[in-house]
């Protein structure tokens, strides 16, 4: 598939999700009650937050895939994900401020005090605003090799995300735990990584970082 | 309680039987006693779907607010047997049989049994109440019961001087309850629910056998329920298949999962938040995209009278 078109596609697959939202929020608008249930503003949060979390994990999927798989090519759509991933927890993040809180400052400064599922959710939003203004080619000349070390802070965001789905659940931890393996299968992909290529490179190139 | 004729823009017509039903009804019974027919205590051990046909029922209360849709009701529910999500006991609580339906009834009575739930209610007079319900996760709907105060039925089984509390459980029948057999649920069945006798002596407190004119459908806790419209949702258990009256404060399944998250007496407190969100506030179902429709949560949820029933308890203590 020319470099193009493969391109186009994961964007569109990225983006179904969204598109599906939107129609059933134009139906839910067109027609209360029709689409989104009983707590409409609810299942919009929700249904953004799980795509959000998922999104973030294919971006961490796609770098263990390329070096599994050896297909370095492949890292060409992580920066895609990876944008899109931020796009939906931006999007997620302000559905939870308009209709969940009504952009009320007092409910909103209360949760993100008093709520500790809250606190960490918004500690996830806010490791991944530098990663998404940093995300451009000319970001990551620039950054040089402090590029790579500032966007290790996905690991930390991605684990942030999930506590957040963990302390919410209240009752089935089944979504908590099938995402929380495939977080601990990736992570752990990238220690076996690290030891890997730490043994296999002398003790002088190792002190030079990364 | 006042009886007072529903405003018809707050109630729909659909759900609250009409006046002129009530009447029938009255002159149906009049005229099955006359025949000698009466209400048949059958050996039937369910509740066949015609048993409320020909009942009669006594008028609900208005309350001066608008009741929840049906559909809404009946569709969205907290019901785990068959799974976390809302939409799951509609889904799945048809696969609940209810025929036969037994209860037991044990623990510190001079009477005790098991009884058909046909056997159980005979003779019991049906009355219709329109109560508001605040779930624990902060929505409330209002819904038109029916059913009868608690204490006509378990006055029956003549409680000893020792039954200080009466413990009820749902079924437990994992074949037929898809979500009794989950792996990763924090909460133990079967479900056990329970109150102080005195709170369940309190008029407000309510078996339910129907809704919306109706007898329950299975995923609202059919063939028996409770409703105990000061407390949370979770306190009014479903499809019930055990009623024991204790000594001991009764282990109840939400308070044993979850301790500092559910006490024992759940009653409605807007002082006291749930750790991990506000109880001030809640949700009148159903909320519209753009406006969750929040309202301000009351003290045992308007329901002042039963305040006597705690005088001198720390309710933020004994949350």
């Amino acid at each position: 598939m020319p470099r193009f078109l493969a391109k186009v596609t994961v964007f569109a697959l990225l983006a179904l999700p969204l598109a599906w939202l939107a129609s059933n929020i134009a139906r839910e608008v067109a027609a209360p009650g029709s689409a989104l249930g009983a707590e409409p503003g609810e299942a919009v949060v929700h249904e953004l937050g799980t795509w959000g979390l998922r999104t973030l994990l294919v971006t961490l999927l796609i770098s263990s895939v390329a070096r599994v798989a050896r297909k370095p090519r492949l890292i060409q759509f992580r920066r895609m994900a990876g944008l899109w991933a931020f796009a939906y927890v931006v999007l997620h993040f302000t559905a939870y401020l308009g209709l969940l809180a009504g952009f009320h400052l007092d409910t909103i400064l209360g949760d993100f005090i008093k709520r500790p599922y809250i606190t960490m959710g918004l500690a996830a939003v806010l490791m991944l605003i530098p990663l998404a203004i940093t995300s451009t080619r000319g970001w990551q000349r620039r950054l040089g090799r402090r590029w790579r070390q500032l966007h290790r802070l996905v690991y930390p965001a991605a684990l942030a995300a999930w506590i957040h789905l963990l302390w919410l659940s209240k009752v089935s931890y089944l979504d908590a735990v099938i995402y929380g393996t495939l977080l601990a299968v990736l992570f752990g992909e990238r220690i076996v990584d690290a030891v890997r290529r730490s043994r296999r490179r002398p003790a002088a190139a190792r002190a030079s970082g990364a | 309680m006042l009886i007072k004729a529903p405003a018809p823009r707050d109630v729909r017509p659909s759900e609250i039987t009409p006046e002129t039903v009530y009447r029938s009804r009255r002159r149906f019974m009049a005229q099955a006693l006359a025949g000698g027919a009466g209400i048949a205590a059958g050996s039937a051990l369910a509740l066949p779907s015609s048993w409320l046909e020909g009942r009669e029922l006594a008028p609900a209360a208005a309350i001066g607010e608008e009741t929840t849709p049906e559909r809404l009701a009946t569709e969205y529910n907290n019901f785990y047997e068959f799974g976390t999500d809302k939409d799951d006991p509609v889904s799945h609580a048809h696969e609940m049989s209810i025929d036969p339906w037994t209860v037991e009834v044990s623990g510190e009575v001079a009477r005790p049994g098991k009884v058909g739930i046909e056997d159980l209610l005979a003779g019991i007079d049906l009355e219709e109440r329109i109560y508001r319900l605040r779930c624990v996760e902060a929505w409330s709907m209002v819904i038109p019961w029916i059913g009868f105060p608690m204490k006509k039925l378990i006055e029956r089984f003549e409680p000893t001087a020792n039954a200080k509390y009466v413990e009820f459980q749902t079924l437990y029948r994992p074949d037929e309850m898809r979500g009794q057999r989950g792996f990763f649920t924090s909460i133990d069945f079967p479900y056990v629910e329970g109150l102080r006798l005195d709170e369940a002596y309190h008029p407000l407190a309510i078996f339910a056998v129907g809704m919306y004119g109706k007898l329950l459908p299975n995923q609202n806790g059919a063939p028996l329920r409770i409703v105990v419209p000061w407390k949370y949702g979770f306190k009014s258990i479903k499809s019930i298949v055990s009623i024991r009256l204790t000594e001991r404060e009764p282990r109840t399944t939400w308070n044993v999962s979850a301790p500092h998250e559910y006490g024992f007496y759940a009653n409605v407190n807007p002082m006291v938040d749930h750790p991990r969100w506000s109880q001030a506030t809640e949700r009148r179902l159903p909320s519209s995209l753009f406006s969750p429709n929040r309202i301000d949560t009351r003290m045992f949820n308007g329901y002042d009278e039963v305040a006597s029933l705690y005088s001198g308890m720390d309710l933020r203590l004994l949350y």
